[in-house]
């Protein structure tokens, strides 16, 4: 079958690697029908994850229909159609039955290197390092889902790929960093980062009722999508984002700051993304961590940090002493996908909201390297990229 | 085989070859940089210019930064015409040292050929990144914004769906704890007089 395999920074490749095949009883192979690249792929694609080697396939939000079913698995049967979420779950173990499926106990199956690296393991993700199972991605054309009666959402109506894929990861991502928030009909919520999940928090918090919704970023066409989801928009690099935010909250802050961008901030101009550039050039930081900062520094007392964006590692200079005096409460992880699915699909089935609009690109398997390279340097009003294998 | 494009971001579309010859000189600035900072001394006598050690310092800090602002900015142009300035200076901070008089005058020469070198590695890369930039702010000039305000992704404007899921319950995990909610939504708790 057709892949698109990592082969080092910045070198991604259409090959031809073998199918997968049933490995255990609970197992399904799908075949998949649409796929997209996530701005979390691009942190590897950057090479800045480390647990990547040659070959490994990329990708972690896909959909697709069942083609085989292990004898354990009594959840799927052939010729379901699937969208597969990108953590692996058991559904048994402790986190699992407490809904924390991203930190299931039992599906990142190079647990010890999970223990070492994060002090305690946490699920395998679909295509997303070795240090998460090194589980091959969704960008190809058939892959073989692990605890497939437990995580795949079955589609059974007339809804198109592109309407519900992002149930995949995205949308439930965008969703849980609003929830996790905690929506007061009084709130404002400032969302730094307007590429897909910041969109999807947009629109979240719109349909969660907050009063306020603000939204900050650099690209036009981000921005323009971001204003047609409900924010206001502010341009970091024509205007001071901390003087913006605090003149839409009357000198408060935010209570609620949301960060969809990230390790790879791209301030520009600004002290402390300096410093993080060089520091990171000579490797002794691994993170830019500028969003963070800017959130600890701008929030409301006693307000919420919600953390969607991936961060990989070591992060230097965080005013944590903001933190501790102003109260503020954290809320990070990967997303507990399998929480929201089911009542994510019904407000999809009920047209409250049309997931398809983010979608800007689609391309074919073999245009997935380059579709990488557009999608991060945002070019062509690049903002989601869906492959049909 | 098409046109790749490479390096943290790609959006001064300098190929592969130029941008990792960018890194290479990043990391030749740094390592020169470190030794020109521990071993100004030892560099001073060897090129038979001991009244120029602390110069031969200051060099080291001036090469140190330089390598470091090609290594970590988005572009690193203006760091690499930096390099070619910082050239320069060197070659004409040498210069006095080929006087016959000099008795390490050959181990001058040998410096100033190897400056002279990495001069036009140098001036041949911030060319071509710069060409490149050129290149992209062109492309820039051409590209059309597109036009997202109508993706929306709701059946109707912002302003009408706002709250349309209320009825969600915060799951006990992520709500925020009573005592630290706002006196203005918690009822029970709200002292007299107080509100906004």
């Amino acid at each position: 079958m057709r892949a698109l395999c990592w082969h080092g920074k910045t070198d991604i490749r259409c090959d031809h690697v073998p199918d997968p095949q049933i490995e255990a009883p609970r197992d399904a192979i799908v075949k998949v029908t649409s796929t997209a690249i996530c701005g979390s792929d691009l942190h590897i694609y950057d090479g800045l994850m480390p647990g990547m080697e040659s070959g490994d396939i990329m990708g972690h939000e896909f959909m697709g229909e069942v083609v085989e079913v292990g004898p354990q698995n009594h959840q799927l049967r052939i010729g379901d159609r699937v969208v597969v979420p990108f953590t692996i779950a058991c559904g048994e173990c402790d986190q699992c039955r407490r809904g924390n499926f991203s930190v299931c106990e039992r599906s990142n199956r190079n647990k010890e290197t999970g223990d070492k690296v994060f002090g305690h393991t946490t699920a395998g993700l679909f295509g997303y390092t070795h240090l998460t199972g090194g589980y091959p991605g969704g960008q190809a054309e058939y892959v073989r889902v692990p605890y497939a009666d437990v995580g795949p959402v079955k589609i059974e109506n007339g809804l198109t790929d592109e309407q519900v894929l992002f149930l995949s990861d995205i949308f439930p991502t965008g969703w849980q960093a609003v929830v996790q928030c905690d929506i007061e009909p009084t709130d404002t919520v400032a969302i730094w980062g307007c590429g897909p999940v910041g969109q999807f928090c947009i629109r979240s918090a719109i349909l969660l009722g907050a009063k306020q919704v603000i939204a900050i970023d650099n690209v036009a066409e981000r921005l323009s999508m971001a204003q047609a989801g409900g924010a206001t928009t502010v341009n970091f690099e024509e205007e001071s984002v901390i003087e913006r935010l605090n003149d839409l909250t009357a000198g408060k802050g935010p209570e609620k700051c949301i960060d969809a961008v990230g390790m790879e901030a791209h301030a520009t101009a600004t002290l402390d993304s300096i410093y993080d550039r060089a520091k990171q050039a000579v490797m002794l930081e691994t993170d830019r961590p500028h969003v963070l900062r800017e959130m600890m520094y701008v929030c409301r007392p006693a307000g919420v940090l919600s953390v969607p964006g991936v961060y990989g590692g070591l992060l230097d200079k965080i005013p944590f002493g903001m933190v501790m005096n102003k109260g503020l409460t954290i809320r990070t992880g990967q997303t507990h996908v399998n929480r929201w699915t089911d009542d994510l699909l019904r407000r999809i089935e009920e047209g409250q909201i049309d997931p398809s609009f983010v979608v800007t690109h689609h391309v074919g398997l073999e245009d997935g390297p380059e579709m990488y390279r557009t999608f991060r340097d945002k070019e062509d009003g690049c903002i989601k990229v869906v492959l049909k294998p | 085989m098409p046109h790749r494009y490479d390096g943290p971001d790609g959006r001064n579309g300098r190929d592969a070859s130029t941008y990792a010859l960018a890194q290479g000189l990043g990391w030749f600035s740094i390592g020169l940089g470190v030794a020109e900072l521990l071993a100004p001394g030892q560099l001073a006598r060897l090129l038979g210019m001991e009244e120029r050690t602390e110069l031969i310092r200051a060099y080291g800090a001036r090469e140190l930064v330089t390598g470091i602002g090609i290594l970590s900015q988005q572009d690193p142009t203006p760091w690499i015409w930096g390099r070619v300035g910082g050239d320069a200076i060197d070659l004409a901070t040498l210069a006095p040292g080929l006087d016959p008089d000099n008795p390490a005058q050959r181990n001058v020469i040998v410096a100033v050929a190897a400056v002279a070198g990495v001069t036009v590695l140098d001036a041949v890369c911030a060319q071509q990144l710069s060409s490149a930039r050129r290149s992209r702010a062109t492309a820039r000039r051409q590209a059309r914004v597109k036009d997202y305000s109508g993706r929306r992704g709701m059946p109707r404007p912002p302003e009408a769906m706002r709250g349309a899921a209320k009825d969600v319950e915060v799951p006990k995990d992520m709500r925020i704890p009573e005592a630290l909610r706002p006196y203005t939504t918690s009822k029970a708790r709200e002292p007299a007089g107080v509100g906004t």
